[in-house]
């Protein structure tokens, strides 16, 4: 398993009587940039955290590089995770996070730092708590690029960003990537935006892993069948649909998996494009495994 | 820029493929790097290195050990005459089959293509 940077084997955590992630088992392989979707309370960021040590599973194994990330040291140099809602002393300006950085990021690049802040326009005279949201979420970008952490996650790194702002983190991101492959987690609900970007894409709904593939394999994992009402809820309640939606005497119905070669004449049948998929996924209270 | 009907792989290839017929790559071109694509197109790396690959399997380009990926000499040739087969394949067979469906007879739909086609 050397060219897994990160397994993880009936990982369950549980935070009182609320089960965030429930059996997790997958693995991201290094050198790979991996998107975690899935919908709000799906347990993208109890992964990431356990991924970078900051938590422990309440059962079941995390290993980072062969090693168990909590409390370890040696996984902590090798990882960069900022939370979305990281919070900095009071008097903190841009130079002081900056500044701190390499005393947790061994192979921090204090120029390359310098140069994505002034790329993202990052105001040098501001307390960082007087940032926008935009601007915590551009520096967080900075902080996590600049790390060049061999493990770099990001969660919701685009929060407050333009979309001209997140075009501009696409490129230095893929850019910084090239120049310095590492293992990259990245977690977001701009599913169509940055499927392109993924080597491999992971969808947790309700603590479990719903799809787990590399991003080639993404074209038929699921297909959405159109047409009149009654045949299309015969079809839905036979094949096990993840979401059914009507209007006037016309249905549409989601599934998980290929298109079936014996999908009922007069029914429409196209692939559902990931951002559906993961959205079906989301909406679908039983949670069928596909 | 892409859209879901095809591996995002073959939209680039398709994508410089176009770029080649119309004249914005000669052949033996130098051809965009797999990091240059992959940031010019915000996409996965590993991607863009499929698209050039390829192109390189259909003979549309060819790889130089050490400099990059160029453009193959009668590349346009190639692609001239697939878009052509493409054309015969996908929107004629389309269009007469529509026509027909709809009750257009032959003599007509001849007399509209006529009328379209440029007259010089």
């Amino acid at each position: 398993m050397t060219d897994n940077a990160i397994n993880l084997s009936g990982v369950t955590r549980r935070f009182g009587s609320v089960t965030a992630l429930d059996e997790v088992t997958t693995s991201i392989k290094t050198g790979q940039i991996c998107g975690l979707l899935g919908s709000n309370g799906a347990g993208k960021t109890t992964l990431m955290s356990l991924i970078a040590g900051h938590d422990q599973p309440t059962d079941g194994r995390v290993e980072v590089h062969g090693k168990r990330p909590f409390e370890s040291a040696a996984v902590a140099a090798q990882t960069c995770f900022i939370r979305d809602n990281q919070r900095y002393p009071d008097d903190y300006k841009l130079t002081h996070a900056l500044r701190i950085a390499p005393a947790f990021h061994p192979h921090w690049d204090s120029d390359y730092a310098q140069e994505l802040a002034e790329n993202f326009r990052l105001p040098t005279k501001t307390d960082t708590k007087k940032f926008s949201r935009g601007q915590l979420s551009a520096l967080a970008i900075t902080m996590t690029l600049a790390s060049r952490a061999p493990i770099t996650i990001f969660d919701e790194p685009y929060l407050g960003l333009d979309v001209s702002a997140r075009h501009k983190f696409y490129e230095v991101l893929i850019e910084d990537y090239t120049r310095h492959p590492r293992t990259i987690v990245l977690s977001t609900h701009l599913v169509g935006e940055m499927q392109s970007i993924f080597d491999h894409v992971i969808v947790l709904h309700h603590g479990k892993v719903h799809l787990d593939a590399a991003a080639d394999d993404l074209q038929s994992l699921g297909y959405e069948v159109s047409g009149r009402a009654e045949t299309v809820r015969t079809w839905a309640d036979e094949n096990a649909a993840m979401t059914v939606r009507a209007v006037g005497s016309l249905a549409t119905a989601t599934f998980a998996g290929p298109v079936p070669s014996s999908v009922p004449a007069g029914l429409d049948v196209r692939d559902l494009p990931l951002h559906d998929l993961v959205a079906a996924i989301g909406d679908n209270q039983q949670g069928v495994k596909s | 820029m892409f859209d879901d009907s095809k591996p995002i792989f073959q939209q680039i290839a398709d994508t410089i493929a176009n770029d080649i017929v119309r004249g914005t790559y000669n052949e033996e071109d130098h051809l965009p790097s797999t990091n240059e694509l992959a940031v010019f197109y915000r996409i996965n790396p590993a991607t863009a290195a499929k698209g050039l690959n390829l192109l390189v399997d259909q003979g549309i380009a060819y790889k130089k050990r050490g400099i990059g990926m160029f453009v193959a000499p009668g590349a346009r040739r190639v692609l001239h005459d697939r878009k052509k087969n493409e054309l015969i394949a996908t929107n004629v067979q389309q269009l007469v089959h529509d026509a027909h469906a709809l009750g257009i007879d032959l003599e007509a739909l001849i007399t509209l293509i006529t009328q379209e086609y440029p007259h010089d």
